[in-house]
């Protein structure tokens, strides 16, 4: 085996590594451009101290909400230690749009069987849209510890089909958790 | 070549010992609470079971397996390093036993505001959650501590350079200075998260905390960290498993490349921690996407060279045919078993990571179980079960005994192995099922969430596992001081099979990467943490968890 025969192997090796990196890096590179998938990343402030007088994040306007052009805005709060609301009806086959922030803490919002996920960081508006293509309950934790509370601290998505999306007459939706 | 066998002397196995010794001393206390959290999850009411006791206990591991037992084992390793292969005393005992003690006390102070309660915010401590000021102190004093072995590391190297003008630097110590400017670059965000940040907030100076500066700057911290912690693994991997397998190193030079690799792509990479934080926008998040995927690049080169090191070592040894040659090797050595079972365990984390830092795939797993599987494969597996071996390499070397039999120590390592599996495997399907990390119990009486049971009772069996195995390996190195003594204590690092005469002074010092790197940190995080004075950000309420808000 001589030097330059180490070298040439390596040279390969090289290369086809290099190659299985520039396809990682175009699957990214397409899946991100040409198909616009992103991650969360609306950089939009807002003062955590002052959520309970902020018009849109005001305990009467949080839940699921049909906009008038017919998509759905879902609105929540995250605090130590549960989501406001807690159940959160959501239609089937349409877009949801989830604007999630928090008055206190770090908070995780996960829905579960589903690739919506992001944090909740105080000071900062998450949002993030998704479409549930299939009706059933999802489990939504919250995944960044927020203290002692953190672990009791989950709601409940209900993707409805067509009979059962029922929302009132101003366009608001909720649901009550069982028991 | 006088500088592969060495004489242990210079006065140092004392600091050495005392390193690793305390390392592995918090690892086995670290191993026993974890084991207990993952009865907690199991939903079996262990004793003591509490949130208060349980996020405690999440806190004392991840700040001992995070900051303490790896930082030790590697300052220790390191000065192991600089006068073995450099075959030179270090340039300043006191300093680095100035170190030492800095780390030490670091280490109790960061501890007992745990044990008490008052620093429970788990060891990323993201704010607004604040702990005891005590805890910030102690984890900055183990930095401290640790950046006086930075500099000792960069001088020895400098001082031999001197000594030995025009002469490569012995693969093992590039490979530690790589480290120690690595974990330079790496301490700075979150050394100047603590002091301008936290602990201004946890003595009650402000009560207002950029809660996004500070996750950015705790990202700076928090990718690179794992290289440091990986990088006496392939410093093994590279100088002796190949000696241990009986032949000698495929080439030196690709040990160069990786180890500057390393230290270029670890570091402008760490903001795929923050893919999905509402703080930061698409742009830099895609640049450091792309970053991370060249980080793969070190690892496949190395994987490459390690793997026909071991080849040659086969073949001399007899084998034959396209496979022949992994039978043949020598199993029965702990260093060639470890580094096998290490490479498989970075295959499996590795493929985990790669869906961690793919920009869309990651919001499937982000928090979730998945993410622990991935630390735990990636560090506690493939780079602890090194250390352990590592240790069993050298320790044996300081006090100048041998082990009369080492089947005790494979046992350790295949208890390990198994263990990490046995752990890990369940955590990822549990993460795709959606199951979050860090939650101390969960509502099994929910039928979703019951059918999630069985897999974490499966990953506490695996757990336990592990815990066997660290008090074995504590067994290991408490019964080899009344081994055989052998009178021998020379150090042998793997030769290359063309070693190199002269390398190129890029390949030789560090100068140039740092200034690369440099440029890469301000492209990378310049307008990301600039942002933050830029924009009207709004601050967080501190919220102190030592004295209730």
């Amino acid at each position: 085996m001589s030097e330059e025969t180490i070298r040439r192997s390596e040279l390969m090796w090289g290369a086809i590594a290099a190659f299985g990196v520039g396809i990682m890096a175009a699957v990214i590179v397409v899946s991100s451009f040409a198909m616009a998938i992103h991650p969360p990343s609306n950089v939009e402030t807002i003062d955590p101290t002052t959520l309970n007088t902020n018009s849109e994040f005001a305990e009467s306007n949080l839940g699921t909400r049909v906009n008038p052009d017919g998509s759905v805005t879902v609105r929540i709060v995250a605090t130590q230690f549960e989501f406001l609301p807690r159940c959160i009806p959501v239609p089937k086959d349409r877009q949801v749009t989830f604007r999630v922030t928090s008055p206190d803490v770090i908070h995780g919002f996960l829905i579960a069987g589903s690739n919506a996920n992001t944090m909740v960081v105080p000071g900062y508006v998450a949002q993030l849209r998704t479409v549930f293509s299939s009706a059933g309950d999802h489990l939504m934790p919250c995944h960044e510890f927020c203290g002692l509370g953190h672990s009791e601290m989950w709601a409940l998505v209900k993707v409805l089909d067509g009979a059962e999306w029922k929302p009132d007459a101003s366009g608001k939706a909720s649901c009550e958790l069982p028991r | 070549m006088p500088a592969e066998r060495q004489a242990v002397n210079y006065r140092v196995k004392n600091l050495i010992l005392a390193h690793i010794g305390v390392s592995f001393a918090t690892l086995a206390a670290a191993a026993v609470l974890g084991a207990w959290q993952m009865t907690v999850r199991t939903g079996v009411n262990p004793p003591f079971a509490t949130p208060e006791t349980y996020f405690a206990s999440v806190s004392a591991h991840g700040t001992i397996m995070g900051y303490v037992m790896p930082t030790l084992f590697t300052m220790g390793f390191g000065y192991f390093v600089a006068v073995t292969a450099l075959d030179q005393p270090l340039p300043s005992m006191r300093l680095a036993w100035a170190g030492f003690w800095l780390a030490a006390v670091g280490i109790v102070a960061a501890i007992i505001p745990i044990v008490m309660g008052k620093a429970t915010v788990l060891y990323t401590f993201y704010p607004p959650l604040t702990g005891s000021v005590f805890y910030y102190l102690g984890v900055l004093l183990v930095v401290v501590g640790s950046w006086f072995w930075v500099a000792l590391m960069i001088w020895a190297m400098a001082h031999w350079k001197r000594n030995n003008p025009g002469r490569p630097v012995p693969l093992a110590m590039f490979g530690t200075v790589a480290n120690a400017f690595l974990w330079l670059w790496t301490t700075g965000g979150v050394a100047v998260e603590i002091i301008f940040q936290l602990i201004p907030a946890s003595l009650g100076w402000t009560q207002m905390i950029d809660v996004g500066l500070a996750r950015t700057l705790f990202a700076w911290t928090l990718h690179p960290i794992v290289y440091f912690w990986l990088l006496p693994a392939y410093i093994a991997f590279y100088t002796i498993a190949p000696q241990a397998a009986g032949a000698r190193l495929y080439s030196d030079l690709m040990g160069r490349l990786s180890f500057i690799l390393l230290l270029l792509f670890s570091l402008p990479v760490g903001m795929h921690h923050l893919f999905m934080d509402p703080e930061h926008g698409t742009g830099f998040k895609f640049l450091q996407a792309m970053l991370t995927a060249l980080v793969v690049l070190p690892t496949f080169l190395t994987v490459f060279t390690i793997s026909a090191s071991m080849e040659i070592a086969g073949r001399l040894r007899g084998g034959k045919g396209l496979f022949g040659w992994i039978a043949a090797l020598p199993w029965d050595r702990p260093m060639v078993l470890a580094t096998c079972l290490s490479f498989v365990l970075l295959g499996f984390g590795g493929f985990g990571g790669v869906v961690n830092m793919a920009y869309a795939m990651n919001a499937m797993i982000h928090n979730t179980s998945w993410v622990t599987a991935h630390f735990h494969l990636i560090f506690g597996g493939a780079v602890v079960i090194m250390y352990f071996a590592i240790t069993y390499w050298i320790w044996p070397i300081l006090l100048e005994r041998e082990a009369a039999d080492v089947r005790p120590l494979r046992l350790q390592l295949w208890l390990w192995f198994i263990g990490i599996v046995i752990m890990t495997f369940p955590w990822h399907v549990l993460g795709l099922l959606g199951q979050p990390r860090r939650i101390a119990t969960f509502d099994y009486a929910n039928p979703v969430i019951a059918q999630w049971q069985p897999w974490v009772f499966v990953s506490m069996f695996g757990g336990y596992l592990m815990l066997v195995s660290a008090l074995l390996f504590v067994w290991n190195i408490a019964t080899l001081y009344r081994a055989r003594p052998v009178g021998d204590n020379r150090m042998h690092y793997a030769v290359a099979v063309y070693p190199p005469a002269r390398v190129p002074n890029a390949l030789n010092g560090f100068a140039l990467w740092n200034w690369l790197l440099l440029f890469l940190m301000v492209v990378a995080y310049g307008y990301p943490l600039g942002q933050f004075f830029l924009m009207d950000v709004y601050p967080g309420l501190v919220h102190r968890v030592d004295i209730g808000s």
